[in-house]
């Protein structure tokens, strides 16, 4: 069944044009994999499909609802419930713990405080980071931090994840534990996943794969220009 | 990578002689062993043989008489097919790839290698899925996902030529024809 569906979504920075006309649907518990070079649009369409982003024309319908019609308020309240959203660069808070970062979405969500880190602690030992639940970023390695950011995005147990080159900024076997660990808990769950990446190794822990180029779908799947 | 679909390649611009295959053969796949005048020969003869080629005349410009050799429809036919396939997804096939690259330009068009290219794309993407649903798959051993890697790693490395020599197919177009 679909989950999220983008028509015809157009954005442009000023009179740069970033995205001209993307279809893509996602279906319940589906990973897809966004790739292509740098500059082809593919974080910014992730930017507008988990509404953090306006889109200048299109229609981004998730559950048949097209939140491109809601106000900055419900989308960041869909944000928090019912997304999850990760990064290259894990963004934990500096000043937080590991524990009170992965909490710190069940908290928005309305939480109790107690609840809330039995979460944090039960999803960071499923990332193999509980022994850090009392560490701040700064004391962690980067691929610690990135585990850490990996249970903040699914602590909420979001129907949809969003992650935009979330093994960028690690080396190959730390990347691919984060990432298995993460396509394996979105798998039990039943998430879906758009997987923002330029990497082949990557995209094939997709379902399927949309390849774009100058901001529009390639059907070559190449993104290359002839 | 087939000395026999290469020789049908170099033959669909028109008809060429022996010595003329091999010195083409050579010059177009700098990166491949150069070709023994005894193998064009033994290859011309079986693609005669089964009806891919046939003789088209005798040559004797200055010096020992040459047979040429010309596709039949079968041979095209053949050629076209070969163009059509891809190769089997496994390590060490760049080789490969770029003879059917080269070739595709040489028989047809730009459109024609681009079209292999892609297509190889899709093929090559459908195993690295594959080899990492073996490697992410709850049964895996630490041998599986070792050996899954090294075909992941090489066939990455494919992938990454494939791209880059897609923007190159026009200039590469340009210097096989000339």
């Amino acid at each position: 069944m679909t989950l999220l569906t983008g028509t015809a979504i157009t954005k442009s920075y000023g009179t740069t044009p970033a995205l001209r006309g993307i279809d893509l649907t996602v279906g319940e518990g589906e990973i897809v994999a966004v790739t292509g070079p740098s500059g082809c649009g593919k974080s910014t369409l992730l930017h507008c499909l988990a509404g953090i982003l306006r889109a200048d024309a299109g229609e981004i319908r998730y559950r048949d609802q097209d939140i491109g019609l809601w106000s900055e308020a419900a989308r960041s309240r869909l944000r928090r419930t019912e997304f999850g959203v990760l990064f290259q660069f894990g963004q934990l808070v500096p000043e937080l713990t590991a524990a009170e970062n992965v909490a710190l979405p069940l908290l928005l969500a309305g939480s109790g405080r107690r609840e809330a880190r039995a979460a944090a602690l039960v999803w960071l030992d499923r990332f193999g980071v509980a022994d850090l639940a009392d560490k701040r970023p700064g004391a962690m390695s980067g691929g610690e931090q990135q585990r850490c950011a990996v249970a903040r995005a699914l602590v909420t147990e979001p129907r949809v994840v969003f992650a935009d080159e979330p093994t960028g900024a690690l080396d190959q076997l730390n990347g691919e534990q984060v990432l298995g660990a993460m396509v394996q808990a979105v798998r039990e769950q039943g998430t879906s996943v758009v997987l923002v990446t330029h990497e082949a190794p990557i995209a094939a822990y997709a379902d399927r794969e949309i390849v774009l180029r100058d901001g529009a779908v390639d059907p070559t799947g190449l993104g290359v220009a002839p | 990578m087939s000395t026999a679909h290469v020789l049908l390649g170099l033959l669909a611009g028109g008809p060429r002689h022996g010595y003329d295959l091999k010195r083409a053969h050579d010059e177009r796949l700098p990166q491949a062993k150069p070709l023994a005048f005894g193998q064009v020969y033994a290859t011309l003869g079986r693609l005669e043989r089964d009806g891919f080629v046939e003789q088209s005349g005798q040559d004797q410009e200055s010096g020992p008489e040459r047979t040429s050799y010309v596709l039949t429809e079968a041979g095209r036919t053949r050629l076209d097919e070969w163009l059509t396939e891809v190769e089997p997804p496994a390590p060490h096939v760049t080789s490969a790839l770029f003879s059917r690259v080269v070739v595709a330009l040489l028989a047809a068009d730009a459109d024609r290698a681009r079209a292999y290219l892609t297509a190889q794309r899709a093929a090559h993407m459908t195993r690295l899925r594959e080899l990492t649903s073996i490697k992410t798959a709850s049964g895996a051993t630490v041998g599986d996902v070792i050996a899954a890697d090294y075909a992941i790693g090489h066939l990455d490395a494919d992938l990454r030529w494939l791209h880059t020599t897609l923007a190159r197919v026009a200039d590469l177009q340009k210097e096989v024809a000339a």
